[in-house]
């Protein structure tokens, strides 16, 4: 088999998780309007302080804009045909697994996240949001008896209104951007965790979003607060079903660490990313941001971007306090038709803030990968440090990578250092490898994986495997 | 130490080749029988390195007739990864680098894909690590090396060196060095060959490029032919090597003058 049929069957190679579930929901019929929203609200029995939040953003986000500053092309999203509730039936309230939905249960087995006990022993517990709704969360009664609250955004709307009520939009408020406005009126569900303080979490936590239904946009919100002196990892996964339109994923996922606390939240996305012709795939959409409150703190994001037609997503640091630090790690991959504008904000407020920016971008096919990054340094961010490195990898000669990096600095006592590269997977190196006994296919992966190594190396080990044989199955696209 | 095993490792027949369309080998003939030794000299532009990628399945190089078999096989209908695992090793004139993939774990990899091949276990890093070992002193490499990306930032020397290394560690049945002399100094040349040499064997075949005799006095060869206009003009023993030293390549083109060469 010739290199170029080799790289043929990679890239013919199917979505893996492009099937559907066949499970009832329960739906609101396309369309926003002010009484879209109170459906959403009643449907899942909200307060009234929830309801008149969810009104304010909508109305904020009649007045706002489209954005159409990213580095893509893409088709107008008709806010009026998309479904802004969709719910797996039967809808009620579920006290153990057993009562899930066994269609359900095994969607979540097709894609390799065990719900059941098995998970113990990996050390990870799971929230598992199907369509707009957690359908299951594992191990909260074990995490509550050290106070750890973890389970989904309505559970902890009504259980823990105080704590929603006081974080909820305070890093990402609904006026920041459109999609985040958008996201504040009609978000359906998510994930919220809370570690108090003094608490290391002893496990992983982890959200799992599938979109099943057709014709829905998926709009989560995820909710973390580090008390003071704690530590937390948190991971992400996504996937969903083969469809030849664009769904619209729009999340917001803010993240509070208050004093000496630690987040860490890992992401591998993997939304369907559309055919070759750039038919169909995931609009990813999504407004990340940490804050490092108090003195000390420390967020850290790190994602593995392979999935989306199109990936639009900055995860951020605001770092207020003292000391604090901010870390980026990312690697984006894009192949086919599949569009990526992505990087970070670092915005340094506190004194001897400190950040970090590693950014590895992968372009395949005709794919196109923007790495866009701010690092900030206000005027009273007193020796503020930043390192930030963007490399960009080609295959092929019709793909494109892009770098943007901003940099503003009001203090001049600040070090901020920005390193960059360009390098192309040639022939060469695939022939030499071919050469010494290793196939196309393991070769690029090799060669990738080489690549993104100082990323990979962030994540938790297992989400390192799932990362690396991700890309292998994502890599598509000619060499040469 | 050969020649007399009646067994053939390569024999290629009326073989030609072109890239993009020009035409580069005009019909070699060639046998070699396992345990021999044999130069492919000539001038510039006279074929070898392209013989050298041909035989290794280079997809820009287009066979354009002939045939050329392998310990019994049809060389031609394998890809390059799989006469790698068959057995077939060239040593580049010009090793690419890979970085972000260590030296060591690149080896290792290799060596996993051709065991795997031959439905041999895999050998684990701790293994592998000291096998490498063992070999490192063919060639006489710093250990630092293997830890270093592949071929970056190495010296000509340390190149070369690191081909040969592979080759040791991969153990080819045939082993093609393409100019593995070019852009080494006098002690580098003597480390290498003696690496090449401490590897020859019965079982192995050695096919040494070179544009210059020197090379051959460190690797003595069994047979040498020289390389012309895409054929071999000439073959002979050793003592050929020594007369082009001596002679230069002017006389090939007298040759060809009165054999009324019009190609």
């Amino acid at each position: 088999m010739t290199e170029a049929e080799e790289l043929k069957k990679i890239a013919d190679r199917e979505y893996e998780f492009g099937f559907v579930t066949d499970v009832e929901s329960d739906s609101l019929p396309p369309g926003l309007d002010e009484s879209t929203i109170r459906q959403i609200s009643s449907r899942k029995d909200e307060p009234e302080w929830l309801l008149e939040y969810r009104l304010k953003a909508y109305r904020h986000w009649l007045t706002m804009e489209d954005p159409s500053w990213p580095k893509v092309e893409r088709n107008a999203i008709d806010y009026q045909q998309i479904i802004y509730y969709s719910a797996p039936k039967p809808k009620k309230v579920l006290d153990s697994l057993d009562e899930v939905d066994p269609e359900l249960i095994e969607t979540f087995e097709k894609l390799g996240i065990s719900l059941d006990e098995q998970k113990r022993l990996s050390g990870v517990a799971v929230d598992a949001v199907f369509d707009s709704v957690s359908v299951a969360t594992t191990f909260s009664d074990k995490l509550a008896e050290m106070g750890i609250i973890f389970g989904s955004f309505s559970g902890a709307v009504k259980e823990h209104p105080d704590l929603v009520r006081k974080y909820m939009g305070s890093v990402v408020p609904y006026t920041d951007n459109f999609f985040a406005a958008l996201n504040a009126a009609v978000f359906t569900d998510g994930s919220f965790c809370y570690i108090p303080p003094g608490v290391k979490c002893p496990m992983e936590l982890s959200t799992y979003f599938r979109i099943n239904a057709a014709g829905t946009g998926q709009f989560e919100r995820t909710l973390i607060i580090a008390d003071e002196k704690s530590t937390v990892s948190y991971l992400e996964g996504c996937t969903a079903p083969m469809r030849d339109e664009n769904q619209l994923h729009a999340a917001v996922v803010e993240l509070v660490a208050l004093e000496d606390a630690t987040i860490k939240y890992s992401t591998v996305q993997n939304w369907y990313p559309g055919d070759a012709d750039g038919v169909g795939g995931i609009y990813n959409f999504v407004t990340k941001r940490g804050i490092c409150k108090g003195a000390r703190s420390k967020i850290s994001w790190t994602q593995v971007e392979t999935g989306s037609a199109v990936t639009w997503k900055y995860p951020s640091c605001v770092l207020l306090g003292d000391d604090s630090v901010g870390e980026f790690y990312s690697v984006a991959l894009t192949n086919n038709m599949q569009q990526a504008d992505t990087g970070t904000k670092m915005v340094h407020i506190g004194k001897r803030t400190s950040s970090t920016i590693v950014s590895k971008g992968i372009s395949a096919g005709r794919g196109q990968n923007t790495y866009r990054g701010l690092v900030d340094v206000k005027k009273g961010a007193t020796n503020a440090r930043n390192f930030s490195q963007c490399d960009s990898m080609l295959l092929g000669d019709r793909c494109g990578a892009h770098t943007f990096p901003y940099i503003e600095v009001r203090n001049s006592t600040a070090k901020v250092e920005h390193e960059a590269t360009t390098s192309k997977i040639g022939e060469d190196q695939i022939f030499y490898c071919n050469q010494r006994g290793i196939s196309t296919e393991d070769a690029v992966s090799m060669i990738v994986n080489g690549f993104c190594k100082e990323v990979f190396s962030e994540l938790p080990m297992e989400f390192a495997v799932e990362a690396q044989k991700l890309l292998a199955v994502s890599l598509e696209g000619s060499v040469g | 130490m050969s020649g007399k095993k009646e067994n053939s490792m390569l024999e290629i027949k009326g073989l030609c080749a072109s890239v993009e369309g020009t035409t580069i080998l005009r019909g070699i003939d060639l046998d070699v029988k396992a345990g021999e030794v044999h130069a492919i000299m000539g001038p510039n532009g006279s074929g070898k390195s392209t013989l050298a990628n041909v035989l290794a399945g280079r997809e820009d190089y287009s066979v354009d007739a002939g045939t050329v078999q392998y310990n019994g096989i049809d060389l031609l209908e394998l890809s390059a990864d799989e006469r790698a695992c068959e057995g077939i090793f060239l040593a580049f004139q010009y090793p690419v680098s890979i970085p972000g993939i260590s030296n060591a774990y690149f080896l290792r990899t290799a060596l996993n894909a051709v065991r795997r091949y031959r439905d041999e276990s895999e050998v684990d890093p701790v293994d592998f690590l000291e096998l490498v070992r063992s070999k490192m002193d063919l060639v006489g490499m710093d250990e630092k090396l293997l830890h270093r990306a592949v071929n970056d930032g190495f010296s000509g020397g340390e190149k070369k060196r690191n081909e040969i290394l592979q080759m040791a560690v991969l153990d080819p049945k045939l082993a093609i060095l393409d100019e593995t002399d070019s852009g080494l100094d006098i002690d580098a040349l003597r480390i290498v060959a003696e690496g090449v040499n401490a590897l020859r064997k019965e079982e192995r075949s050695i096919v040494v490029v070179t544009h210059y005799q020197r090379l051959l006095d460190y690797i003595v060869p069994d047979h040498v032919h020289v390389l012309s206009d895409g054929k071999i003009a000439r073959s002979g023993d050793k003592s050929l090597a020594l007369e082009l030293e001596k002679e230069g390549y002017s006389w090939l083109q007298a040759d060809d003058a009165k054999a009324g060469n019009n190609a």
